[in-house]
């Protein structure tokens, strides 16, 4: 627990956590899949104040008809993003169940750079059977050999992170040396399906590593920064989060507020008619932004953030902008991430030790 | 070289084009000089696209090695490295960029295309249409060491895998029909019924079943960039590509006998023979006059070529360890060591060391050059030394003779390598009506005068075509 405030994250995928959420967009779908967009919703967040955005991803189309079924890739947005906002940090889901480590490790390490220190991970899995048939792979078919995939994709990257020290780039003149190759340093990952060589071909991210996001549930405690808890009430949220055993943690919020145009809950029932907002366990908070309010502030005593799931985002981001971020800000709630910090900075997170600098440091000491 | 009449030429009204190839790795980018910048900070690449941009060029591009190189199995740590994944660096270059093209070079040998053909549509739509992809083929195992599928490719069977990747990323591609999503929200559905069809496909390479997540661009396909300078390579980009990123642009008669080649390999295949745009990779080195320019080469020679990277080159070429002689003196006395496999990766490989070594020796003892100034002399010649207004005639011969298209550009100074030739030749360029005043175009495949994609034409097109 890093304090009182809490840091507030949003997930800005598609039109909103409703799978039939497009019907209520102040945009036509046809204007769902354009940069304008991408880049509006990031604004809004960011102006808001949140601290992070996360963008939802997967090898398959994000639903079915007659609800959307177009994406564009997590990471291309979260880069373009990235470069159209200051502050606010962003954060794409990618699975390593199919996926190529060293690629996603290079793709992630690239998004710190773009953003100057404010990219993380949202670690996801591939589930269903059809992503094996997408990527033409063998499926992994079952809960716990994907997360020996995720393991190992997770501890592949951030070996890879930690491939070039800080300061590889000497750019000697004196010796013609642009690198010090004694501080470029092979992984050799051997996992069980897969071995990783490296180095990386990115220098180190600026963060060192990246905020890692992810459940605890599914991904080993240690590899995490920010362990993402879910529960249907407030008491198994709490008991989410003490048993977390990450360095922070965030809660999982679904949230329909009331609009001056309609309630929360005639805003869901409008699109209950049309399609279901299937119960992932997560809590849900169906009301006023006053009642929001409320809410988290019991969560502030039990956790370090929430990541708010909107029902409808040109809807609700708007009531959390103009209302509960500001009530929260008035009671001193929420922490607002500053300019030129980066996201690890923000939510109190150390910069890490290069594992390999360390190796080094330790061998010099014994040889002494 | 005389000004000839503009109008008794080949092709009186050909554009030449410009791209920059942001390189990232390799000798000829200068680290060591006052403005040599920042090889990774995102600052560094924006000055550059935008720097393009201002000078009307078609196209930004970024080149991908999946292993850092190494020579005698040791990490090469003369050049510059270390550079961002493409893609995810354009898609932030989108965002502060309106109309130069976003090239990203990617492996299809180290990708599948579910992924790669999907990144490259998300740049493709996030940018409006400016996206390309440059197709590159990787066989070897030291490679693949670091990916799931490990080096298993064959090395005959790489353009085969590669143009089966674009027949998937193709039909990916064109999954969607065309005004496939509603234009408004109050439709009975999000996208029309039947509008987007499952792409199946099973052969040699791929075996694949999935449902394309997105639509076409406003260019319909990203631009297809090809490489490869093989007799196979040829026949890939002749079949798939809509430019060709040749070597094949100092020599007026050497880019002139490509171009002629690849102009008979594209009508062999039924395609028209101005289908494709042919754009060498070059170095452009200007001076206030002829004299300053070749100073400034020379300059920029010693930079590229340091002492110590003199003697990894001829390291290379004779097969042998020369990092403690003196790159001032002689060349060494050796016979150079022909070997199977020198353990160096990502580096040139020479054909015939020995013919090589003859020549340099030959002409070493002639001039008296040192083994550095050898290196330097006698190195691959690349680009074109001259005054602005002197380089403006020679390209407008260049282009009005069907050698080139234009010119991939390599700044040999990151990030202000462009600025002289944004400044000083383009407006030379344009005088000679050679070089557009303005961008024609929104989308990368507009600017760059190209048809619609190769799956994309209509029945009649092909037949014209033919």
């Amino acid at each position: 627990m890093s304090g009182p405030a809490l840091h507030l994250a949003v997930e800005i995928d598609g039109d909103g956590a409703h799978p039939a959420a497009w019907r209520r967009a102040t945009h036509s779908p046809d204007q769902l899949l354009t940069p304008r967009r991408v880049a509006g919703v990031a604004a809004v967040a960011e102006n808001a104040g949140f601290t992070l955005v996360t963008l939802d991803d997967g090898v398959l189309p994000p639903g079915a008809a007659p609800d959307p079924v177009g994406r564009i890739g997590a990471v291309e947005r979260a880069a373009f993003v990235a470069a159209s906002t200051s502050t606010v940090g962003v954060a794409p889901v990618v699975s390593v169940t199919y996926a190529e480590p060293f690629h996603v490790s290079s793709q992630l390490a690239s998004l710190d750079h773009i953003s100057a220190g404010r990219a993380g991970w949202v670690v996801a899995e591939e589930e269903r059977p059809e992503a094996a048939r997408a990527w033409g792979r063998p499926p992994v078919a079952d809960a716990e050999a994907r997360a020996r995939e995720s393991r190992d994709g997770i501890e592949v990257a951030r070996a890879l992170w930690d491939s070039w020290e800080d300061d590889a780039v000497i750019r000697s003149v004196a010796t013609s040396r642009y690198l010090d190759r004694d501080r470029l340093h092979y992984i050799d990952f051997t996992g069980e399906t897969y071995a990783v060589k490296g180095p990386a071909i990115v220098p180190r991210p600026p963060q060192g590593q990246l905020v890692v996001l992810g459940r605890p549930d599914r991904v080993p405690a240690a590899q995490l920064d920010v362990g993402l808890v879910e529960g249907r009430d407030l008491a198994s949220v709490a008991r989410a989060a003490a048993a977390a055993g990450t360095p922070r943690v965030f809660a999982e919020v679904e949230v329909a507020l009331d609009t001056p145009g309609a309630t929360a809950a005639e805003r869901v029932a409008d699109l209950e008619r049309h399609a279901a907002w299937s119960d992932r366990g997560r809590l849900r908070h169906i009301g006023s932004a006053d009642q929001l309010v409320a809410l988290l502030g019991e969560l502030s005593r039990h956790l370090d953030g929430v990541r708010l799931h909107p029902l409808v985002l040109d809807e609700d981001l708007s009531v959390l902008s103009r209302l509960v971020l500001p009530a929260l800000s008035e009671r001193r709630l929420v922490a607002r991430p500053l300019p030129g910090t980066s996201l690890r900075s923000t939510l109190g997170l150390e910069r890490p030790a290069n594992r390999y600098a360390v190796a080094a440091t330790a061998a010099q000491e014994d040889a002494r | 070289m005389t000004r000839t009449d503009p109008l008794d030429v080949p092709r009186p009204h050909a554009q030449l084009h410009f791209g920059v190839f942001f390189q990232g790795v390799n000798h000829w980018t200068i680290w060591s000089a006052p403005g040599s910048g920042s090889q990774i900070d995102p600052a560094s690449f924006r000055k550059v696209a935008q720097t393009a941009e201002r000078g009307l060029f078609d196209a930004f591009f970024l080149g991908e090695g999946l292993r850092l190189r190494e020579v005698d199995g040791r990490i090469h740590d003369l050049d510059v490295a270390g550079r961002p994944d493409a893609i995810t660096q354009l898609a932030a270059l989108a965002a502060v960029t309106r109309r130069i093209g976003l090239v990203s070079t990617s492996n299809s040998t180290f990708n599948e295309p579910a992924d790669l053909a999907r990144r490259l549509s998300g740049l493709d739509l996030l940018s409006e249409g400016r996206a390309g992809w440059n197709v590159v083929t990787t066989d070897n195992a030291w490679t693949g060491a670091n990916f799931r599928r490990g080096g298993y490719l064959d090395h005959a069977d790489r353009y085969r895998r590669a143009e089966e990747f674009l027949t998937v990323a193709r039909a990916l591609w064109d999954g969607w029909e065309d005004g496939a999503v509603a234009d408004s929200a109050t439709a009975r559905a999000w996208s029309a019924p039947g509008a987007v069809r499952q792409v199946r496909h099973r052969g040699p390479q791929f075996d694949v079943d999935l449902a394309p997540t997105l639509p076409r661009s406003a260019q319909g396909h990203p631009v297809i960039f090809q490489a490869g300078d093989s007799g196979e390579g040829r026949d890939f980009a002749a079949r798939n590509a809509d430019v060709v990123f040749s070597a094949h642009g100092n020599d007026f008669d050497d880019a002139l006998t490509f171009a002629d080649d690849l102009r008979r390999r594209l009508r062999a295949v039924g395609r028209p023979d101005d289908d494709l745009r042919i754009l060498p990779g070059t170095e452009i080195i200007i001076g206030a006059t002829e004299e300053e320019a070749q100073e400034k080469k020379q300059w920029i020679r010693l930079q590229q070529v340091t002492p110590a990277t003199a003697l990894g080159i001829a390291g290379l070429l004779w097969g042998i360890d020369l990092s403690d002689r003196d790159a001032d003196g002689p060349l060494p006395k050796e016979d150079p060591v022909v070997t199977e496999n020198d353990g160096s990766f990502g580096a040139r490989r020479i054909a015939d060391p020995r013919a090589v070594v003859a020549e340099w020796r030959a002409k070493a003892e002639a001039h008296g050059w040192s083994l550095r100034e050898t290196v330097i002399a006698l190195g691959p010649q690349r680009g074109h030394v001259g005054t602005p207004s002197g380089l403006a005639d020679k390209f407008a011969h260049f282009v009005r003779h069907g050698a080139v298209d234009g010119f991939n550009v390599t700044p040999y100074l990151i990030p202000d390598g462009l600025d002289d030739i944004v400044d000083l030749l383009v407006p030379e360029l344009q005088e000679r009506g050679i070089y557009r005043t303005e961008y024609s175009g929104t989308t990368l495949r507009e600017n760059l005068g190209l048809r619609e994609p190769l799956t994309r034409r209509s029945a009649p097109d092909r037949r014209q075509a033919g």
